[in-house]
């Protein structure tokens, strides 16, 4: 007795020690790459970085055109792929729950969910970009929206199977038709959770560098239209980092610093969201 | 399945349960030869019974006893399922709801129901009430603020949440919630308010207070309860109905039932051998 109960205490003994060590193990890297992060971002941050233009090599500047131009083709990305993403999701969730369809729909959406952005950028460049002739705020914006689509499908078609099947039932037996159940009940109920899945995907889509590369490009000057190039973060952060100038360094620093937070912002407004979801439950 | 060893002599030589004993007086629901499928397995056994008019009829009998099940046949919500099934005839206003050419949006409107956990939807007190109301109706704003008045009060709800009608559904307590559900079922005005185990999730005294509710509301809507409670069901209804092993055993006044059971089923399972 005593024997098994020992050997049992020492494997559980060494399992917690082998995860905890991992545990600590992933988060130092995290750690590594926040501070530095942190540090060298807070050093490069003036007023400039939200007033001024990017910069010619060797003088001052900011970001402004490279914010705008993120923001732009952001704001693109979810107002084509939200209503997409979530009418997919319903489809899935509402109308094949557990047919052949639903489940090869899911399948091929989880390959696209994991498919390497380079792909997708390079899918609009020949899509989009070469027909006409240019790069693109829309080529860009479209290239981020293919990429937040698998996001919003995945979690508005998990949240709508969260729902109890009862609350279903309840809306079907006051007799009103299924998109009406669909729309005024159960996207209310589960608003919170598709509310996160849009803001984890703008999270996800906020720091993609390659499929802007084929799509947006850059541009030094002020633009904040989508009819053309369009500067945007992180390509400014790519550019800016490989270059040889010191105050270009500083600024891809301020510029990942700002992503980061941004990043750090919406899952956080996201848990807040969730959270209260469940209070109110 | 685990029932089996319960006395069964429903072949006996007592008048077949699909005969009522004495006339009903204004029928509502006419089941008739009921059978309901999950699939392969079959969890309603050729059940007729009639559900009359404006009283409570409460169904009883133990798990998997298939009184639930009957009761969502009633009003086809079973339909959500691929796989459930119903065969047989049920007669509403004299006409077959399980037919295809029944439109089953327009039977719930007719046949209301309540759940057995609260279900609130995320939206106002009032939208909750409002909500079939106004897909069914074009009404006046002035005529709906007065139907749901009349809902809440019908569901003794309204003196509750009265001044507070805007707030959320789900910052009302769980006896409260229940009875806004009763109240939306109630609020398009159907003929009959099937009940699923409405106070399961409730404390005893939201369980009163739903009970006592009950013998109000059946003066204007036929009532069909199904209940594990069986004091409940001795308080509150009019006819009890006995169910086992997917067949009806036996349907009377519940003061009968309960004093003088005519098959030894009843009598077991209500003086608590088994359930």
């Amino acid at each position: 007795m005593s024997t098994l109960y020992l050997r049992r205490r020492l494997a559980n003994r060494a399992m917690v020690v082998l995860s905890t060590l991992a545990t600590a193990f992933g988060l130092f890297w995290l750690g590594w790459i926040m501070l530095t992060t942190l540090t060298n971002g807070f050093a490069a941050i003036s007023a400039k970085l939200f007033t001024q233009m990017t910069p010619p090599p060797g003088s001052d500047g900011g970001l402004l055109n490279a914010f705008v131009g993120s923001i732009v083709m952001v704001g693109i990305a979810v107002v084509v792929g939200t209503p997409i993403g979530v009418l997919a999701g319903t489809f899935l969730a509402e109308f094949h729950r557990r047919s052949r369809l639903g489940s090869t729909i899911r399948f091929i959406n989880d390959i696209l969910l994991s498919a390497p952005s380079i792909v997708v950028g390079l899918f609009v460049y020949e899509l989009v970009v070469r027909p006409i002739g240019h790069f693109s705020g829309w080529a860009g914006g479209l290239a981020l929206s293919i990429i937040l689509l698998p996001v919003v499908v995945r979690t508005t078609d998990e949240m709508l199977q969260l729902l109890p099947s009862n609350l279903r039932e309840a809306a079907f037996s006051l007799g009103i038709p299924k998109w009406k159940v669909v729309t005024a009940v159960l996207y209310r109920a589960a608003s919170a959770g598709l509310l996160t899945g849009v803001l984890l995907a703008v999270a996800r889509i906020s720091g993609e560098t390659a499929p802007l590369l084929f799509t947006a490009l850059n541009n030094q000057y002020w633009s904040s239209s989508p009819n053309g190039p369009l500067a945007n973060v992180p390509v400014v952060i790519f550019q800016f980092a490989m270059s040889p100038y010191a105050s270009w360094h500083s600024l891809a620093w301020a510029g990942a610093l700002m992503v980061t937070l941004f990043v750090l912002g919406l899952a956080i407004v996201s848990r807040a969201i969730l959270n209260r979801g469940k209070v109110s439950q | 399945m685990n029932d089996m060893s319960v006395p069964m002599e429903l072949n006996s030589s007592k008048p077949a349960p699909d005969e009522p004993e004495e006339p009903i007086e204004r029928v509502r629901v006419s089941v008739r030869n009921l059978s309901f499928y999950y699939g392969m397995h079959r969890a309603v056994d050729n059940v007729s019974i009639d559900f009359p008019s404006n009283l409570i009829t409460a169904i009883i009998g133990p798990s998997g006893c298939g009184k639930s099940t009957l009761l969502r046949v009633l009003n086809r919500i079973y339909s959500l399922y691929p796989g459930q099934r119903a065969e047989g005839t049920v007669l509403l206003d004299g006409q077959d709801i399980l037919s295809p050419q029944y439109k089953t949006n327009e039977l719930r409107t007719k046949v209301g129901m309540v759940l057995q956990s609260p279900t609130p939807f995320a939206m106002s007190i009032y939208d909750n009430v409002a909500l079939a109301i106004r897909h069914h109706e074009k009404i006046h704003r002035v005529d709906l603020d007065e139907r749901i008045e009349s809902a809440l009060r019908q569901a003794a709800l309204w003196d509750e949440v009265k001044g507070a009608l805007q707030k959320s559904a789900f910052s009302l307590s769980g006896g409260q919630q229940q009875r806004l559900c009763i109240a939306r079922a109630i609020a398009t005005e159907p003929e009959i308010v099937l009940m699923d185990e409405p106070t399961a999730a409730l404390d005893p005294i939201a369980t009163l207070k739903i009970e006592d509710l009950l013998t109000d509301l059946a003066t204007r809507y036929t009532i069909i309860i199904v209940t594990h409670n069986l004091q409940q069901a001795a308080r509150v209804s009019d006819r009890t109905a006995f169910m086992l092993l997917g067949k009806l055993v036996e349907v009377g006044p519940t003061e009968k039932m309960f004093k003088e059971p005519q098959y030894r089923e009843t009598n077991s399972y209500i003086t608590g051998r088994f359930g």
